[in-house]
C-alpha cells in the first residue's frame, strides 16, 4: 500500500507542471511542454508504402525527414471526417523528432499535481499503454500522453 | 611515417596540456588547498610521463617523473605547497616544453638533459618535510612571472633561440581540435544546403531571369566546393585502423607459431569518419584470418618452398570514386576442392549441382553464414565477425568484396568501398505516383522496351516473369507490387532498371525513369527501421521527401533472388541434360553477310584504326600495334571473291584482334554487332569458305567463322611454315558436337598443329589406325560415357599405349581434374580455354609418357593447371 503511493507521488512529481493541450477526437490531451519541439500546420507528406498504418508518413522539416503518426489510428480511433486537416505536434524522443498528427491544438495549461490520477483500469487497452495517467480539470480531463511509448510502434499495437 | 604522425599527435597534444598546466599552476598558488586542483595537475604530468615511455624519450621521462613524485606527496599531503615549489614545478614545464621543440625540430632530444633540473626536483623530493623553503629557495630563484611571460620559452640560464617560439607554435597552431559532433552537425548543414541548392537550381529553370540565373550558378558552384571542404574534414586516413594492425598480427604470429610480415601500402588514403568506423572490424577480421587460416608455419612453407617468413599485404587505394582495399596473404590459399566437399557436407548445395558452379562461385561460398574451411577451430578464429558477417558489414556501407585465390599461392581479399556515405548519387524513379531513388552503385543499367511487343518481352516462366537479357534470362519484379502500390496505367513502353544485389542481378520495372541527382541520405526513424526495402530518405529538389530504395532488400522481398540462383541451377541442369553448349560469342557484320559469329573465348581485343596508319608490307596491309607490327585481314575480301580490301575504305576501320602466343593477327570487319551467349547448335555446315556453318543465335541465323581458314587465307607470309613452332605434330580431336570440334579445331590450328577430327569411339580408332597421333585429346562427355572406353582402347594397343590423352572437361574445377588423372587421362583441361589447352598439348607432345613414373607428370600438370586459371 506505501509502496503504491510512493510509486503515485513519483509519477505526480513527473506529470505536474506545464502541458501542451491538443485534441484528437473528443479526447483531451497534454504532453509535458519541454517534450514539444513545434507545432505546425498540415504538411505535405510522402506516404511509406509497406509501412505500418499508424505511420502516415514522411515531412521535411527543415531539411530533417520526420516520421508523422496518426495519433487516432494510434489510439484504435475512427479515422478523421474527410476535410479536416490534421495539425504536426512535433516533439523530441529518444530517437530524435516525431511528428503526432492530433486534430487541433489548445493552450498551454499549468497543472496541479493534486488533481492528477493514474488512468482508469478499463481504458482501451490500445490507449491504456500510451496514456500515463489524468488530471482532473473542473469541467473535463485532460490525459498525459507518454510520447516515448506512443512513438514506439512496438508497445500497444498488438491489440 | 605512421610512428612520425603519432609523434605529432603526442606533441599537440603535450603542448594543449602544458598550456593548461601553466594556468592550473598559478591558480594552484592562489589557492594551495584545492585538491582537484592538485589532482589534476598530477594527471597531466602522469600522462606526459606515461607517452615518453611508450616512446622512449628518456629524458623527458626522467624530468616528468620525478616532477610527479613531487606532485604525488602534495597531493598526498605529505608536504606543503610553497611558491618556490611552484616555481620548481613550472620550470620543469619549461624543460619539458624545450624537450618538446627539439622532438619536433629533430624528432629527438637533443644533448640536453636537463641533470641540473632533474637534481633539485629530486632534492625538493627527498628533503623532509617543512625544510622545502631552504632547500626549494636556494635552488629555484627564479622569478614566477618570467617564464609567463615569454610563453615560457625562457629559462634562466639559456636564451631561446629566435626559430623556437615559432617552430613549437607550428604543430599546436597549425591543428585545432574540432568535436566530431560538430562536424557531423556541419555536414547536415551542408546537406541541407545541398538541398536548398537544388530547390533553388529547379525553381530557376522555371523562370528565365538572367540575374537569378548567374547567382544560382555561384551558389551552385560554391556549394559544391562547400561540400567537397567539409566532406574532407572528415576524411581520415585508413591508417587510423591500421595502427592497431601490427600489433593483432604480432600477436596472432606470437600465439599461432608463425611468422608473418605485415606490408601496408597506401595508409594514407582517406576515407569518410563513418566509414572508417564501419570497416574496422571487417578488416581486423579479414587480417586475423588470414594470419590463421592463410599463411601457413614455417615448416610447412618451407616444405612447399617458399620462405618461411609469411608475407601480409594490406593495400588502399582510390580508383573511380571509390576505396580499394586489398588483403593479401601468400599463404596456402583457399582449396577449392575442400571448399566444394565442405558446402556438400553442411547440406547448402547438392554435390551435383555443385559440379555446375565455377571455382569462382565455389569460393564466394566462403561468405555464406555458418561455413568455415578451418580443420580446427583456435582461440582466433571464430571469435568476433565471420565472412558471412564481413560480407554483409561491408555491403551494408555500399561497398563490394571479392576474393580471389590460388592454391598453394595465397589469396587476396579485395573491398571496394565509397568515399562517404553522406552524399551519394542517385537514379530517381517513379511507381504508383511516388517517387523513390536507387542509389546508383547497384545500377547496372535501364532497359527500355518499346513498341505494340512490348508487353511480350517479359515473359513468364511458371509465373515468374523474366526477360532475355542479351541472351541470359534475368528475374524480373514489379516495384508496384513489391511495395503494394496500384501502377499508373499502362503506356506502350515498359521501364526496367537492371540491378545488382550482392552477386545477383533482376530487373525492377518501374513506372517511370526521371534523372540522376546527388542525394543526401537521411536516416529513417526507428518505427520504420523494421521494413527492409528502404535504406533510408531524402529531400527532392521541391522539398518532398523521397524514399531510397534498398536493393537488396527490394530483391529479397520480390523473391527474385533467391528464385534467380534456382532458376540459374535449373537452367544448367537442363542444358546438361540436353548436352548442348552455352557460348559467349562476338557478334559482327561483314559485307553481305549480316551476322557472323566468332566465339569471344578465341578474341583477344577489339580495335579501332584510323584508315590512314593501315601500311603495306609484304602484300599484306598491317598496322602497327603495341610496338609489334599487325597483319590485317580484310574478312570481305575473303569471304566475298572478288572484292579487293574494298572494306577497308570505312574510316575508322573495324578489327578483330586474335592472339595467339607470340603472333597476332587482325580481322577487318565493317561492324561490332553484339555479344550474345546462346546456347548454339550449328544447324548446317557450310561448305563456303572460311566459314564453319550456320546456326541460331538471337533467334536469328547466324554464320559462324571459320577462323583458320580466314587468317591462313591472307597472312600466310606471318605464319611462316604453318606449325612451325608446334614442330607438325599431328592431334585427334575427339568429339560429339560438330561446334564444339570446330572451335577446338580452330584454336590447334591457329596453333599449328596438324588436326585430325573425330566424334566418336570408333571414327577415333579409325583415325588413328589411318595415321596415329601424337596426342590425342578427348571430351570427356562423349554420349554413352565413351571417353573412359575410348581410353581403354588406346592403352590396350601396345603401339599407342604411351600416346598422351588430354581430357577435356565441361567446367573448370579440381575435383574434374582430378577424376580424370585418376582415370588414367594425363591432363584435363576446361573445353574452352584454347590457351591453357595448347599449354597442355605441348607439354604433352614434348616427349613421350614415361611409363614408370605417371605420378610426376600428374603433379606438375597439377601446378599448371592452377597457375592458369
Amino acid at each position: 500500500m506505501t509502496t503504491e503511493i510512493a510509486i503515485l507521488k513519483s509519477e505526480q512529481a513527473l506529470s505536474s507542471g506545464q502541458f501542451s493541450t491538443f485534441f484528437v477526437a473528443d479526447l483531451f490531451f497534454g504532453v509535458d511542454v519541454l517534450r514539444v519541439q513545434e507545432v505546425l500546420r498540415f504538411q505535405q507528406m510522402t506516404h511509406v508504402p509497406q509501412a505500418p498504418g499508424v505511420i502516415e508518413g514522411l515531412i521535411n522539416l527543415r531539411g530533417q525527414i520526420v516520421t508523422a503518426i496518426d495519433l487516432r489510428r494510434r489510439l484504435g480511433l475512427p479515422p478523421r471526417s474527410g476535410d479536416q486537416m490534421p495539425m504536426n505536434m512535433v516533439v523530441r524522443t529518444d530517437d530524435g523528432a516525431v511528428s503526432l498528427l492530433v486534430d487541433e491544438i489548445g493552450d498551454v495549461l499549468d497543472m496541479d499535481a493534486a488533481t492528477y490520477e493514474r488512468p482508469p483500469e478499463n481504458l482501451d487497452p490500445a490507449a491504456r499503454e500510451i496514456i500515463r495517467g489524468v488530471y482532473k480539470l473542473k469541467d473535463r480531463l485532460l490525459l498525459v500522453l507518454d510520447t516515448e511509448r506512443t512513438v514506439d510502434l512496438a508497445v500497444g499495437m498488438a491489440a | 611515417m605512421q610512428d612520425q604522425d603519432v609523434i605529432r599527435e603526442f606533441l599537440v597534444e603535450s603542448h594543449e596540456n602544458l598550456s593548461r598546466l601553466d594556468q592550473e599552476l598559478v591558480e594552484l598558488e592562489k589557492r594551495p588547498q584545492d585538491a582537484a586542483l592538485l589532482a589534476s595537475i598530477f594527471r597531466t604530468i602522469h600522462t606526459i610521463k606515461g607517452t615518453c615511455g611508450f616512446f622512449a624519450f628518456s629524458t623527458l621521462e626522467r624530468i616528468t617523473h620525478e616532477a610527479e613524485s613531487l606532485l604525488s606527496q602534495l597531493r598526498d599531503g605529505k608536504r606543503e605547497l610553497t611558491p618556490s615549489l611552484i616555481s620548481l614545478i613550472l620550470e620543469t614545464v619549461d624543460a619539458t616544453r624545450k624537450v618538446l621543440a627539439s622532438i619536433e625540430a629533430t624528432g629527438e632530444e637533443g644533448s640536453d638533459r636537463f641533470e641540473d633540473i632533474t637534481e633539485r626536483l629530486r632534492l625538493a623530493t627527498q628533503s623532509p618535510a617543512g625544510a622545502e623553503d631552504s632547500s626549494g629557495c636556494d635552488v629555484a630563484p627564479v622569478p614566477l612571472a618570467e617564464p609567463q611571460a615569454v610563453n615560457g620559452c625562457l629559462e634562466a640560464g639559456e636564451r631561446p633561440k629566435p626559430d623556437e617560439c615559432g617552430l613549437k607554435s607550428s604543430a599546436a597552431d597549425a591543428n585545432i581540435r574540432v568535436g566530431v559532433g560538430l562536424l557531423d552537425k556541419l555536414m547536415d548543414l551542408v546537406g541541407e544546403l545541398v538541398l536548398t541548392r537544388n530547390q533553388i537550381l529547379q525553381f530557376n529553370t522555371e523562370r528565365e531571369d538572367a540575374a537569378l540565373n548567374a547567382t544560382s550558378q555561384r551558389l551552385n558552384l560554391i556549394t559544391s566546393e562547400l561540400q567537397e571542404g567539409v566532406m574532407k574534414t572528415r576524411m581520415q586516413p585508413i591508417g587510423m585502423v591500421w595502427n592497431k594492425l601490427p600489433r593483432v598480427v604480432r600477436d596472432m604470429a606470437v600465439s599461432l607459431g608463425k611468422q608473418i610480415q605485415l606490408e601496408m601500402d597506401g595508409a594514407d588514403t582517406e576515407l569518410d569518419r563513418t566509414i572508417i568506423e564501419a570497416i574496422k572490424d571487417p578488416l581486423v577480421h579479414l587480417v586475423r584470418n588470414s594470419c590463421d587460416h592463410g599463411i601457413e608455419a614455417p615448416e610447412v612453407r618451407s616444405q612447399a618452398g617458399k620462405s618461411p617468413q609469411g608475407r601480409l599485404s594490406l593495400r588502399a587505394y582510390h580508383e573511380g570514386g571509390q576505396v580499394n582495399i586489398e588483403i593479401g596473404d601468400d599463404g596456402a590459399g583457399i582449396d577449392v576442392a575442400v571448399v566444394r566437399q565442405r558446402a556438400v557436407e553442411k547440406g547448402l548445395l547438392r554435390s551435383e549441382q555443385m559440379e555446375k558452379l565455377s571455382d569462382r562461385e565455389v569460393l564466394n561460398l566462403i561468405f555464406q553464414p555458418g561455413f568455415s574451411t578451418a580443420r580446427k577451430v583456435t582461440n582466433v578464429s571464430g571469435r568476433g565477425v565471420g565472412m558471412d558477417v564481413v560480407k554483409s558489414n561491408i555491403e551494408k556501407i555500399g561497398g563490394i568484396v571479392d576474393i580471389f585465390s590460388r592454391p598453394g599461392a595465397g589469396t587476396t581479399v579485395k573491398l571496394k568501398i565509397p568515399l562517404t556515405l553522406a552524399i551519394i548519387p542517385g537514379l530517381v524513379v517513379t511507381s504508383g505516383g511516388e517517387r523513390f531513388v536507387i542509389p546508383q552503385v547497384s545500377l547496372l543499367e535501364l532497359v527500355r522496351l518499346e513498341g505494340d511487343s512490348s508487353e511480350r518481352r517479359i515473359e513468364h516462366v511458371h509465373g515468374t516473369p523474366v526477360y532475355r537479357r542479351r541472351g541470359s534470362l534475368l528475374p524480373v519484379a514489379y516495384l508496384n507490387q513489391v511495395l503494394g502500390l496500384t501502377s499508373a496505367e499502362r503506356t506502350e513502353a515498359v521501364s526496367m532498371v537492371v540491378l545488382q544485389a550482392e552477386d545477383r542481378q533482376f530487373g525492377l520495372v518501374v513506372d517511370g525513369i526521371n534523372d540522376t541527382q546527388e542525394i543526401v541520405v537521411k536516416p529513417l526513424g526507428k518505427q520504420l527501421k523494421g521494413i527492409t526495402v528502404y535504406a533510408g530518405a531524402t529531400i527532392m529538389g521541391d522539398g518532398k521527401v523521397a524514399l531510397i530504395l534498398d536493393v537488396l532488400g527490394i530483391g529479397q522481398s520480390a523473391g527474385v533472388l533467391t528464385e534467380s540462383r534456382e532458376q540459374a541451377r535449373a537452367k544448367s541442369e537442363q542444358k546438361a541434360q540436353l548436352g548442348i553448349e552455352q557460348q559467349r560469342l562476338l557478334l559482327f557484320r561483314a559485307g553481305s553477310f549480316a551476322r557472323l559469329a566468332v566465339p569471344l573465348a578465341l578474341v583477344a581485343r577489339l580495335e579501332e584504326f584510323p584508315r590512314n596508319v593501315i601500311e603495306q608490307a609484304g602484300g599484306c596491309q598491317v598496322v602497327q600495334y603495341r610496338n609489334r607490327i599487325l597483319p590485317l585481314v580484310p574478312l570481305r575480301a575473303v569471304l566475298e571473291t572478288g572484292i579487293e580490301d574494298q572494306d577497308l575504305i570505312v574510316d575508322p576501320v573495324q578489327v578483330i584482334v586474335f592472339n595467339d602466343g607470340e603472333r597476332s593477327v587482325g580481322v577487318v570487319v565493317d561492324q561490332i554487332l553484339d555479344v550474345a551467349e546462346e546456347v548454339v547448335t550449328i544447324r548446317q555446315k557450310s561448305a563456303r569458305k572460311g566459314l564453319l556453318g550456320s546456326g541460331v543465335v538471337g533467334k536469328r541465323v547466324t554464320d559462324f567463322l571459320d577462323l583458320n581458314q580466314v587468317i591462313h587465307a591472307t597472312t600466310e607470309s606471318w605464319f611462316p611454315a604453318a606449325g612451325g613452332p608446334a614442330g607438325c605434330k599431328n592431334l585427334l580431336v575427339v568429339e560429339a558436337s560438330v561446334f564444339s570440334r570446330g572451335l577446338i579445331r580452330s584454336s590447334l590450328d591457329m596453333a599449328g598443329y596438324r588436326v585430325m577430327e573425330a566424334a566418336n569411339l570408333e571414327e577415333a580408332m579409325h583415325r588413328m589406325e589411318q595415321q596415329p597421333a601424337d596426342v590425342v585429346i578427348v571430351a570427356l562427355d562423349l554420349p554413352n560415357d565413351s571417353s573412359a572406353a575410348l581410353l581403354a582402347a588406346l592403352r590396350e594397343r601396345p603401339e599407342w599405349e604411351c600416346i598422351p590423352v588430354l581430357a577435356l572437361a565441361e567446367s573448370a574445377g579440381q575435383a574434374q581434374s582430378v577424376a580424370a588423372r585418376k582415370a588414367g587421362f594425363q591432363d584435363c583441361q576446361v573445353k574452352f580455354d584454347p590457351e591453357a589447352m595448347i599449354e597442355s598439348i605441348k607439354r604433352l607432345a614434348a616427349g613421350p609418357v614415361p611409363a614408370e613414373t605417371p605420378s610426376v607428370l600428374v603433379e606438375t600438370a597439377l601446378v599448371g593447371a592452377g597457375e592458369e586459371r
